[in-house]
């Protein structure tokens, strides 16, 4: 029995369908992360569970308790779920002391202390409390925010895109801080965004959702490296998508003979691979005679990008195409550090470190 | 009869500064801070929910706007206007001193005057909750439930604004002809003028973001409670504003409280002046009218504070969602029902049944043709002047903003918000004294319609030359047109639609006002709302239901065009 459990939960809007049945559990204390394309039904998903809507269809229970099942539903003040918005949503009538403490009953023993306690935990400086919430950065509203929804002590923490809006250097150590924060707390947390490099560093558990469904559930290297689909691996990354012939555990492709995660045989596949795989090595065109086994290419465009420089290479002896006149000599696009970007024409061997993923 | 039913939506509906950056309160998207703010002419609720004066120093300096050669004359003619538009208040010290200070005592500390006090004081302090409290109950129910028809009870929640608050007056008494006193001048004050209220609260309700009442309630409040402390607190300055504009409505209405013969100052000085002409009883009336105006304006001020309401935070809204009203559906749709009934079907019935009455008879076209062509001479040849002495203040406002400019904008507003009668008043009492063969002049009257109604339209105006990009005029300036020639062929050529809308209104004004037409107009001149008043004085209200007809007639659009533009601002 999990700590959240969704069941077949839909939702619509009109003719639209904005959940088509979702199952999900979150166990305790875990960090979810639901990630998809603007428009996939994610920040529905989040305001069903918040209690702000309630779903046409299916149940959604919290530790053990039902919350809404086929229609009925419990109000979102009697739930105790916290729920931090995209910009934060503070109250702009109310100083920051009142927005955190807006949960806090207005008589509770020690309330100011409890209030300067939150701002501490989030980061806060003591001083801020008696500010209005347009004099503050995004960065210091995204963590009013998450003070004011944790001074109710949620067992649930909902975050709907909290970090889209700040800039990028922050929106990198607000996800970290806030992951640890949440984490020491003990509070299991759900995240919706349309970052997957936010959702896969951020949560244990990823949901990839698209069209009011999810496409695939696991965790963050699972999807990253055996996505279910083609629009999974390339919603979560770049990706090299190949036909092979697959047998032994071994995948025979363009790219030669690469390890496969799968041991069937099958003689129609397509195979994944991440462009970090695939290693690059200098060399030139006398270093290509004689060595059949190996894979060589020729650099047709190089993009400088400082940290990172993204390469087109066009294979030049590629073994034993299997559909060759349909896939064309299409040029991989790999990714190298900036530090030794190779020039425009200049020849490369590749080889494939790790295992190719082979599509269902 | 309201002289001026819609004088003080220029004031404050347009009224108010053009929206400060860091100040603008409910405010949808984020703006850049560089660039200009986009001023449609459909800010204008918003602008109603500042206030008619705001000296508060608080707007960001116009990035790249270095005073360029025009500014200097165009500041100078500028604040000779705001000069002139001050003469009213100048008017009621110089009489004061004039008068001697045992005299002023005397006139103001005797019980007559404590007893308009009184009768005005409860009147705005009944009237106005009253009101705040019904439209608060209507915005919610047609902007914030699934009520049958919202659309429709909201555009009837603002279009009792067409019928002249002496029309509404007019077919209570016919009605009921016993009506009189306190709670007669509540109720129909109430009904005359709830849609200033309702207007700003609707429209702000609609640009709540609802995120913040997702949040309070994920922070355990119910419906209730989330509606006391998120939704009403960011009402406030809707309120406050609608507030203010019903207020100094109620202190300037005259011919409302006429036919339910109810005492206010308004009445009383027009009495006064009837009786004694432009004696010093009439000018101390007129010297308290004036602070209780000040009172309310300084009030507003004060309740409204220095919060920001706008929402923090980027992107847009997501959409509200409607509470369901479930059963509560039928009892809800009574609010709207016997509203709309009381504002808008006691006048229609009570229009249509003199009407019919009165038959064919009752149409003197003749008569009519004259009134109509008076009103419309008036009303345009006022709207004109009134916008071109807008002019200069309305470029400074945008291209050259400061301290200054601050301070001779709201000598606009205060002297905007002063009542028609004080403004007649004055101008009658310096023609006389100073300048007799401007007396009942066309060109008093034109100069009184000015004053009164310039507010108006400056807000038009500054709202669309603010639209109208600094740039092409450098642009024009640097093809090799002089100065004004360059001002002329770019910005005033732009500003055109905006100086439209500003004119529409101020002629709306004219068209419906009394007190001042009557006190300042030539001999002879008979418009509309004089024919109106003179015929229902003369308790021949079949006589002047056409007349009533007409100026409802004339009000309508520009009603609805009011509606559609707060619509609009809320973005649908």
């Amino acid at each position: 029995m999990s700590f959240l459990e969704l069941s077949g939960v839909a939702k619509n809007y009109g003719p639209v369908a904005a959940l088509a049945g979702v199952d999900l559990q979150v166990e305790s204390g875990s960090r979810t992360a639901i990630v998809g394309p603007s428009g996939c039904g994610k920040t529905t998903l989040l305001r069903l569970i918040a209690g702000f809507e309630a779903p046409d269809r299916g149940r959604i229970a919290l530790d053990g308790k039902v919350l809404a099942n086929g229609g009925a539903a419990v109000p979102a003040h009697r739930r105790g779920i916290g729920v931090v918005a995209q910009d934060g949503a503070l109250f702009p009538h109310l100083s920051i002391a009142d927005n955190i403490g807006f949960g806090i009953a207005r008589n509770a023993d020690r309330r100011a202390e409890h209030i300067v306690e939150l701002a501490y935990i989030v980061g806060l400086d003591k001083a801020i409390l008696k500010r209005r919430p347009h004099e503050l950065s995004g960065g210091q509203q995204q963590r009013v925010a998450l003070a004011r929804a944790m001074a109710m002590k949620p067992r649930l923490m909902l975050l709907d895109e909290p970090f889209s809006a700040l800039d990028t250097g922050l929106r990198a150590s607000m996800r970290k801080a806030v992951a640890e924060l949440l984490e020491e707390a003990g509070i299991t947390t759900i995240l919706v965004t349309h970052d997957q490099a936010e959702a896969l560093s951020f949560a244990s558990q990823v949901a990839v959702m698209r069209d009011g469904l999810f496409s695939q559930v696991g965790t963050p290297r699972e999807l990253y490296f055996q996505p279910r689909d083609r629009m999974v691996a390339e919603f979560l990354g770049d990706a090299i998508i190949v036909p092979a012939r697959i047998a032994e555990g071994f995948a025979v492709s363009r790219l030669g003979r690469i390890a496969v995660d799968t041991k069937e045989r099958r003689d129609v596949a397509r195979i994944m691979l991440r462009p970090e795989q695939v290693v690059l090595k200098r060399t030139s065109r006398e270093g290509m005679s004689g060595t059949p086994d190996m894979l060589f290419g020729e650099v047709t465009d190089c993009e400088f990008a400082g940290s990172i420089c993204t390469v087109a290479v066009r294979l030049l002896n590629s073994p034993d195409p299997p559909d060759a006149a349909a896939i064309g000599n299409t040029p991989l696009i790999l990714r190298r550090t900036g530090m030794d970007a190779p020039a425009v024409g200049e020849i490369v061997r590749l080889t494939v470190t790790g295992k190719a993923h082979v599509f269902a | 009869m309201l002289p001026r039913q819609f004088a003080f939506r220029g004031s404050v509906l347009f009224g108010d500064r053009l929206v400060d950056d860091d100040r603008l309160r409910i405010e949808p998207f984020p703006r850049p801070i560089r660039s200009l703010p986009p001023r449609g002419v459909g800010d204008m609720v918003a602008r109603l929910m500042q206030s008619a004066i705001d000296m508060a120093p608080a707007r960001l300096p116009a990035a790249g706007m270095k005073k360029r050669r025009p500014t200097s004359w165009i500041t100078l003619v500028a604040a000779l206007i705001s000069l002139v538009a001050l003469l009213p208040l100048a008017f009621i010290v110089w009489v004061a001193i004039q008068t001697g200070w045992d005299t002023v005592v005397a006139l103001i500390f005797r019980p007559r005057v404590g007893e308009l006090l009184v009768n005005t004081v409860l009147l705005v302090i009944v009237a106005v909750p009253i009101a705040t409290l019904l439209s608060v109950a209507l915005a919610w129910l047609t902007e914030r439930s699934d009520l049958p028809g919202n659309r429709l009870w909201s555009w009837l929640s603002v279009a009792p604004l067409a019928i002249p608050a002496f029309v509404h007056s007019y077919a209570w008494i016919s009605i009921m002809p016993g009506l009189h006193g306190l709670w007669a001048g509540v109720l129909v004050s109430v009904i005359a003028y709830f849609p200033f209220l309702y207007l700003p609260i609707a429209a702000a309700l609609r640009r709540l973001d609802p995120a913040l009442e997702d949040a309070a309630a994920a922070l355990g409040l119910g419906p209730w409670r989330v509606f006391a402390r998120v939704v009403l607190p960011q009402l406030r300055l809707a309120i406050c504003g609608g507030s203010l504009l019903v207020g100094l409505h109620l202190l300037s209405e005259y011919g409302l409280y006429v036919f339910i013969r109810f005492d206010t100052f308004t009445t009383a000085i027009v009495d006064q002046f009837q009786s004694t002409f432009n004696g010093p009883a009439a000018n101390m009336l007129a010297a308290v009218l004036v602070a209780c105006c000040l009172f309310l304006l300084a009030l507003e001020v004060i309740v409204r504070g220095e919060e920001r309401y706008a929402r923090v935070g980027s992107g847009a809204a997501r959409k509200q969602q409607r509470a369901r009203l479930g059963r509560a559906t039928l009892p809800c749709l009574l609010l709207p029902a016997g509203v709309a009934l009381l504002s808008l079907g006691v006048p229609f019935v009570t229009v249509s049944r003199w009407l019919l009455a009165g038959g064919a008879d009752v149409w003197r076209w003749d008569e009519i043709g004259l009134a109509l062509g008076q009103t419309l001479l008036l009303a345009i040849a006022g709207a004109v002047l009134a916008t071109i002495a807008a002019m200069p203040m309305a470029w400074i406002s945008i291209r050259a903003p400061g301290r200054l400019q601050r301070l001779l904008e709201s000598c606009n507003y205060i002297v905007g918000a002063l009542p028609g009668v004080v403004i007649a008043l004055a101008l009658v009492t310096i023609t006389v004294r100073v300048a007799l063969p401007l007396y009942q002049t066309l060109f008093t009257i034109l100069f009184g319609y000015a004053l009164m109604f310039l507010p108006r339209a400056l807000v038009s105006l500054r709202a669309s030359i603010a639209q109208a990009p600094v740039e092409l005029e450098r642009a024009a300036s640097s093809l090799g047109r002089a100065p004004v020639k360059a001002l002329w062929s770019t910005t005033i050529r732009l500003s055109a639609p905006g100086a439209a809308a500003g004119m529409a209104m101020v002629a709306l004004g004219i068209t419906n006002e009394l007190t001042a037409t009557q006190m300042l107009a030539p001999n002879g001149t008979r418009t509309l709302a004089m024919a109106f008043w003179s015929y229902s004085g003369e308790i021949d209200y079949a006589s002047a239901a056409p007349y009533a007809l007409i100026m409802v007639a004339m009000s309508l659009p520009m009603t609805w065009w009011l509606y559609v533009q707060s619509k609009r601002m809320a973005g649908r």
